[in-house]
């Protein structure tokens, strides 16, 4: 069978001719909007360009309208050098130095094929890292999977950890962080989020546009094939559903060497200074670098599109312009500095095709063989697509759900039985060792890891010569958010700035995954909603602004949608990291203080979760300015020197944060429980602004009077020491009776 | 003194053992793998990494790069050469070593702190220890099992060649715990686990690894 090219002249011709808008992922109103602003049908390669381009994923059509906070309500920050809409954010690190990161989700794909899936995810994100003109220098993953004796999990899971170690430690990318959770809403569609930290030098910057007209547009690194088309479309904007075909097709599959050479490539162009502008391929790939390249520079564009090296010489124009292949760039290059990036790509052997070049027509147009198949405004395609307000409102039965608190829940009582609550906490899914996840991760790459999971946050040194470096931590918390979306994500906001405040760095700024279900379902757009706008406030309270991230929608299977997840990532700063506060108890005789003030907040806890599962009621009350308090003086602590551990207090409360401070370094602790207390809020509750720490002798002091200037709540709890978590005269613990009970979990599922 | 690193496209480490060198009080020297020559270093450091990606099999392309022939050819007029992990890999493709690597036993890649014993005090890279000594470095690898047929591996037991072992659980199935082996001269050593990341304690678990390169600047410096 021969088909004729679809050309636009063709396009004009052929008004009636039938298109597959729907297979595509579009809906009625939006094709009908694409025939309007083209005057005519779109042709096939059209079609496909503005189907992958409006999608959910690329367009943001649904989050948009609630996103606009992050920008209006921005705090002023000296730090940001590119906020918001690049590839991602910049922070000024101070010595000349800035640094971008970036969250994102790789959800669906994920689920789909665990290994590939996970693998481009980490790909995607470095790419995004790298587009901006830096080195990347870390990485972290926050996973969310089914209950973990789901036999799906055991599919899931093992993949996902694999691909991203197979890809991330190939890549030479130390992973210093993240987290893995269980819940049973994630069981058919697990979070797989990757968050990558890079470093580059102020005048290094690069942005994603095109301009100077006769530039030449060149694509290089791996060649076009068939895989990953339709992407964004089909597999990030639709929930699952068993009667549709299989979306293997549409997983990308990738290639970590190829990548590790992307990148000390691009680096050596960067540094040549041959290359204008620069962009990512990703979700959608040459439809969305060559509209964004061209919308954002003079806003013309011609592509040769035969010129792309393929892997499949069968693949049709549109396809090749969805495809999603991995590891490529695309670079705007002036003429005169042509010969020197084509001798760099071809000294990292890196293949490399000039495409087209920069026009001032206004007017992103694609020839086939000298036929024309594209003749669009990029702007149309990469900026104006469809914007909805989805309808929202507050669930029915979010009153009901408020309102069943855990307070009449069985608690335990007397020592043996909070002995008993202890170890079953610390031995549950959430709440036990990751060990055998995070030891799949090289985390010594590069190395200027200072320090990495279990600690608080990640910590990565930047520069040798001053110790200047960065802290990042990851957290989200889906229960709570179900429970207040306003609060869940402040909550979110509130312990990814303590714990990066509590490894000793300045939080300075935010990225954010908001994972949730189908925005056509109000009471999910509602969640959505209310997470942003508790976001957003609470960006404004800390003086961090968000400079990034991603949302991932449709996470949902059938009627029922994932827990709401918004994941949140702070950025600190550590002037010298040989400051860093680690998290274990290390030296006998230390006092053990507890910042903050314990109420009775079991809303969401780990304890209603894993012993009664229960959800209900409110989730812990949040107080940004405490956090704020806390943070300044765990930073100031840090820096004079003042303590020598210290552990944010979140999921599972003070019994959860002793087990792992006096694990790590396997350093005992004697603890009393203050007067007028219960011993079980005193040990389970999740209140927030709270920090466990250790004082050495020499400076309780100082560390004391540091607490008293600043008017925050601390109490000297007990002394470290031993080789036993003891609790009053409630009960002991001998640490190896704790450590088999925290480190058994995985392994004992998912080595069998 | 001027050690080279060799870096073959998909070496990871090469930063690392470069600044190890530096901080043992050596120059660090690069090397690139399509060089037909080791421009005149003193010694030569292959370093960690997934060199083309391993997709042939684990340092298999890497043995044959166009710096190798000069890396044989010095290490075989004595130059002392050390390989870690990939390195180490790539020293048993090109026949300076003998044995070969096998995915991990438990077919995971695995990343900790890891105690070793050192067999062999007497290499040009392990001097600086003493006998028996054990040390904790890391170790991150998914092909780190070590495997020779038996009349191999009881000759290098037999002529000390074994020069590192590891201590407690064997963390890839390595046949007879070996961690890492020499050549009969000693000027040749390659182990999987990371000497050089553990030089700084700020990034290391400890500073066990600079003993490597401390020895090798000691050996030249008496040469």
């Amino acid at each position: 069978m021969t088909m004729e090219l679809d050309t636009t002249e063709v396009a004009a011709k052929t008004p009636d001719h039938e298109q597959p808008w729907a297979e595509l992922g579009l809906k009625e109103h939006e094709y009908d909007r694409i025939r309007d602003i083209l005057g005519r049908r779109p042709t096939n390669a059209e079609l496909a360009m503005y189907s992958v381009m409006w999608s959910e994923h690329c367009s943001y059509k649904s989050s948009k309208v609630h996103l606009r906070r992050f920008g209006e309500q921005a705090p002023h920050s000296d730090a940001l050098l590119v906020g918001m809409g690049e590839n991602a954010g910049v922070v000024d690190v101070g010595h000349g130095y800035a640094v971008t990161f970036k969250i994102e989700s790789h959800n669906h794909p994920s689920y789909v094929e665990p290994y590939q899936g996970a693998a481009t995810g980490v790909g995607g994100i470095v790419r995004d890292i790298l587009a901006m003109g830096a080195r990347p220098i870390a990485v972290m993953d926050p996973l969310r999977f089914g209950p973990m004796d789901a036999p799906d999990t055991k599919r899931v899971l093992p993949g996902v950890v694999a691909g991203i170690g197979g890809y991330g430690n190939c890549l030479g990318l130390p992973n210093i962080g993240g987290e893995v959770v269980f819940d049973p809403s994630y069981a058919a569609n697990p979070l797989v989020n990757a968050l990558c930290v890079g470093v580059l030098r102020h005048e290094d910057i690069h942005l994603a546009n095109a301009s100077g007209v006769g530039n030449k547009i060149v694509l290089f690194g791996a060649r076009t094939g068939g895989d990953g088309i339709g992407g964004a479309s089909i597999l990030a904007s639709e929930s699952f559903d068993d009667t549709k075909p299989s979306k293997r097709p549409s997983v990308q599959v990738g290639d970590p060497f190829m990548e590790k050479v992307l990148i000390e490539c691009c680096l050596e162009l960067f540094s040549a200074r041959v290359v204008e502008g620069i962009q990512d391929l990703g979700a959608a790939g040459i439809s969305c670098a060559t509209s964004e390249l061209a919308s954002n520079g003079d806003g013309g564009m011609h592509v040769d599109l035969e010129k792309v090296l393929l892997r499949d010489p069968s693949l049709t124009p549109g396809e090749i312009l969805m495809s999603e292949s991995q590891e490529r760039m695309m670079g705007v290059v002036a003429p005169e500095n042509l010969d020197a990036f084509l001798a760099i790509t071809a000294k990292w052997d890196v293949e490399t095709a000039v495409i087209g070049e920069v026009t001032d027509t206004g007017r992103l147009v694609i020839d086939w063989h000298g036929e024309t198949i594209v003749d669009v405004d990029p702007r149309t395609v990469a900026h104006d697509g469809p914007v909805y307000e989805r309808p929202y409102e507050r669930p029915a039965w979010q009153d009901d759900l408020q309102a069943a608190s855990p307070s009449s829940l069985p608690r335990p009582a007397g020592g043996a039985q909070l002995r008993e609550t202890l170890l079953q906490l610390a031995a549950a899914p959430n709440l036990a060792s990751k060990s055998w996840v995070t030891d799949q991760y090289d985390r010594y790459v590069l190395g200027n890891t200072v320090l990495a999971q279990p600690e608080n946050a990640g910590v990565v040194r930047i520069d040798d010569q001053t110790g200047l470096g960065v802290a990042v931590a990851t957290d989200g918390n889906g229960r709570y958010t179900k429970l207040d979306p306003y609060a869940g994500a402040q909550l979110a906001l509130a312990e990814a700035y303590r714990n990066v405040a509590t490894s000793g760095a300045r939080p300075v700024a935010v990225t954010d995954c908001l994972n949730f279900g189908s925005p056509e379902d109000p009471g999910v757009m509602w969640q959505f909603a209310e997470a942003v706008r508790g976001l957003a406030d609470g960006c404004q309270t800390l003086g961090t602004p968000v400079t990034g991230g991603n949302v991932s929608l449709y996470n949902q299977t059938g009627d029922v949608a994932i827990l709401p997840t918004p994941v949140v990532g702070v950025l600190g700063v550590l002037d010298d990291v040989a400051r860093r506060t680690p998290l274990g108890f290390r030296e006998t005789g230390h006092a053990i203080y507890l910042l903050g003030t314990t109420r009775e907040e079991f809303g969401g806890s780990e304890w209603a979760h894993v012993v009664h599962g229960h959800l209900g009621g409110l989730p812990p009350a949040v107080d940004l300015d405490a956090e704020r308090q806390l943070g300044e003086i765990l930073i100031a602590a840090a820096r004079d020197g003042l303590i020598d551990a210290a552990h944010d207090l979140s999921d599972g409360g003070l019994a959860q944060a002793l087990v792992e401070s006096t694990l790590r370094y396997g350093v005992g602790a004697r603890v009393a429980v203050p007067g007028g207390i219960d011993p079980f809020v005193f040990l389970f509750s999740e209140s927030q602004g709270r920090a466990l720490v250790a004082v050495s002798p020499d400076t309780d002091e100082r560390f004391v009077r540091l607490c008293a200037e600043r008017g925050y709540p601390n109490q000297r709890i007990g002394v470290v020491g031993g080789a036993a978590l003891s609790v009053d005269d409630l009960f002991d613990v001998d640490l190896d009776e704790l450590r088999r009970a925290h480190e058994s979990t995985f392994p004992a599922a998912f080595d069998a | 003194m001027r050690i080279g690193v060799v870096t073959f496209p998909g070496s990871l480490d090469d930063h690392d053992a470069a600044r190890a060198v530096r901080v043992a009080g050596g120059d660090p020297v690069v090397l690139w793998h399509a060089d037909a020559d080791v421009r005149g270093v003193d010694a030569v450091v292959l370093p960690g990494g997934f060199s083309y990606g391993d997709y042939l099999r684990a340092g298999a392309i890497a043995g044959m790069a166009p710096v190798m022939s000069a890396v044989v050819d010095a290490a075989r007029g004595g130059m002392p050469v050390l390989g870690i992990c990939n390195g180490f890999q790539v020293l048993c493709e090109a026949h300076l070593l003998p044995g070969a690597m096998l995915r991990n036993e438990h077919l995971r890649f695995v990343c900790r702190d890891q105690r070793l014993r050192v067999e062999n005090a007497a290499t040009s890279w392990t001097s600086a220890y003493g006998q028996g000594q054990e040390i904790v470095v890391p170790l991150k690898n998914i092909d780190g099992c070590y495997v020779a047929d038996e009349r191999t591996l009881d000759e290098l037991e037999a002529e000390g060649r074994v020069a590192f072992r590891y201590v407690g659980e064997n963390p890839n199935g390595s046949l007879r715990d070996i961690a890492g082996i020499t050549n009969a001269r000693g000027n040749v050593v390659g182990l999987m686990p990371h000497p050089e990341h553990a030089v700084d304690a700020l990034t290391g678990p400890t500073t066990d690894g600079l003993g490597f390169f401390t020895s090798v600047l000691e050996g030249m410096a008496h040469a």
